[in-house]
């Protein structure tokens, strides 16, 4: 009778691991695909963001590195070469003809040419880039201060975000792009980097111009910027996440 | 419902006990929920770069830890772990193991042991978070609960006396003699030490750990990227501390499991636990 009991509880036993096997793989996997439970799962992403926003200083400047801390070799990630015809061109002539257009919600909107971003008074810093896959990379940029093209087009009232169109479009011709917030566009250490590790920023880095965001992840670091349109909302813009890798489902505040 | 001082079968002697509060119950038990959900979403995280570094960057030829997956000779995926500069072959497990299909393909930790099961960095960190904040705020409510009630210092915290006989206390378990009787009815040394360790050392450094790898919270304390070593560092530490709640899991359900299952998880779920007099607890459990 006993050993009856023990076997039956055994089975009972063996059957619950199992049950919690699936439901861990099975189940977690279905859920993940569920819009419902992706919206609950989703809503930490709000809480990080209002906690981080509680506890750390607007102001906080992302740790500066000096030069013998350098990654021997910065990575290319992401797109190595838009490979379109208009920024094969552009490289043809060392993007002279290249222009960069902010417009949007400005009160004057201005284009300006590599030699003119150059001609501005520049940021120099060594800061740490860390991508969503986990990686880490020290580099030098050089680039203009983002708040100094945002005084010169004068963003208008009901502007609330900063939005970056990239040169690179992928397989399903979708371009990359970006969109930040103010709080993030004037903090003295986002800059639009024209140059990496004292050299003209590489193609696969970027070129001629990326943006540097250094207190959040990799992938809100546009490259390959074409156009910065100041914009009220972006859930018009493409997917409406905000960006091309929040259209896939990653986080718009990527500070962790 | 046997109330305590009521005998239930058998011995006069044996007596019920309310051992654990809702409150330490629910923790516990949102906390085998959390665990697990960490633990495989935190693998599927770190299979979007399946290495490990020492410091704040990460140095493609100088990894602590790598797993990789190699064409062998005779075209064959092979996946091979370096760990300190010695290569593994471990091929199935790390490096490169089988689809639904059968078939080998590049992954740091196999599809059983990640969430979501197939390659999905973005899900993997809505997880992550989403849990890591059910597990930061019930420890949070734990340790308030545990100062207030002073549950810390009557239950978690060993004594000094408890500590000088802590060698007694090892080599009892060593020879799988657990305490029975009233003495099961409080925590023994070796216990205190180990739930004391994990509440507050081991879940801080995980979570610790975790929030130094946030650029965001870098710029506002840089004094965590210091006290860890660098960015790198503190991802491995989050993986070696997550290793440590393994180590620690597997433990504790086998003395769970050896110290009398049945009773041990009634008193977890209800509360009540059985004391007997006679025999170790372990002996009748039925």
């Amino acid at each position: 009778m006993k050993k009856r009991i023990s076997l039956g509880r055994r089975g009972f036993l063996a059957r619950a691991a199992q049950f919690s096997g699936l439901f861990l793989l099975a189940g977690c996997d279905t859920l993940s695909r569920k819009a419902w439970f992706e919206g609950l799962l989703s809503s930490a992403e709000g809480l990080t963001q209002r906690a981080h926003r509680l506890i750390t200083p607007r102001k906080a400047m992302a740790r500066e590195y000096t030069e013998a801390d350098l990654s021997p070799v910065f990575p290319v990630n992401g797109t190595t070469h838009p490979g379109t015809a208009e920024y094969l061109a552009w490289v043809e002539n060392n993007f002279a003809d290249w222009q960069l257009e902010v417009g949007g919600r400005v009160e004057q909107p201005a284009r300006f040419s590599l030699a003119a971003l150059r001609d501005l008074r520049s940021r120099t810093q060594i800061t740490r880039h860390d991508c969503v896959e986990g990686w880490s990379a020290i580099g030098k940029w050089k680039g203009v201060p983002l708040r100094l093209i945002l005084e010169q087009v004068r963003p208008r009232p009901e502007a609330r975000y900063v939005v970056f169109h990239s040169a690179d479009p992928d397989e399903l011709g979708h371009y990359y792009y970006e969109s930040i917030d103010f709080e993030e566009a004037y903090h003295p250490q986002t800059i639009l980097a024209y140059d990496l590790n004292d050299q003209s920023l590489p193609i696969g880095n970027g070129a001629p111009l990326r943006l540097r965001l250094e207190r959040q992840l990799g992938y809100k670091m546009a490259k390959y910027i074409m156009r910065i349109e100041l914009v009220e909302r972006f859930d018009t813009l493409a997917g409406g996440k905000g960006g091309y890798w929040e259209d896939q489902g990653y986080e718009w505040y990527a500070g962790i | 419902m046997v109330k305590p001082g009521h005998t239930k079968e058998g011995k006069s002697a044996d007596r019920w006990r309310f051992r654990h509060p809702l409150w330490v119950r629910l923790a516990h038990w949102l906390n085998v929920l959390c665990l697990p959900i960490l633990l495989m979403s935190g693998f599927q995280i770190f299979n979007a770069h399946p290495a490990l570094y020492w410091g704040e960057r990460s140095d493609r030829d100088r990894p602590i830890l790598a797993m990789k997956a190699l064409r062998a000779e005779n075209g064959e995926l092979r996946g091979v772990t370096t760990l300190f500069g010695h290569s593994f072959d471990t091929t199935g497990l790390f490096g490169a193991s089988r689809n639904e299909a059968g078939a080998l393909y590049r992954r740091g930790f196999p599809e059983w042991a990640t969430l979501p099961k197939h390659q999905w960095l973005a899900m993997g960190r809505r997880w992550h978070f989403f849990f890591g904040w059910v597990f930061v705020l019930n420890g949070f409510i734990f340790a308030a609960y545990s100062l207030v009630s002073r549950h810390l210092w009557s239950d978690l915290l060993p004594k000094k006396e408890e500590i000088r006989k802590i060698g007694a206390s090892i080599r009892d378990h060593l020879r799988f003699r657990h305490p029975f009787g009233e003495e099961a009815a409080r925590y023994n040394v070796l216990q205190k030490v180990a739930y004391t360790g994990v509440v507050f050392v081991l879940a801080p450094l995980i979570v610790l750990t975790g929030l130094t790898m946030s650029p965001n919270l870098n710029a506002a304390f840089p004094w965590m990227l210091t006290l860890f070593g660098g960015r790198q560092s503190a991802r491995t530490i989050h993986f070696i501390a997550a290793f440590a709640f393994i180590g620690y899991t597997l433990l504790h359900v086998l003395m769970v499991a050896i110290t009398g299952l049945w009773n041990n998880l009634r008193s977890m779920l209800t509360g009540w636990y059985l004391i007997r007099q006679s025999g170790e607890n372990h002996e009748k459990t039925n």
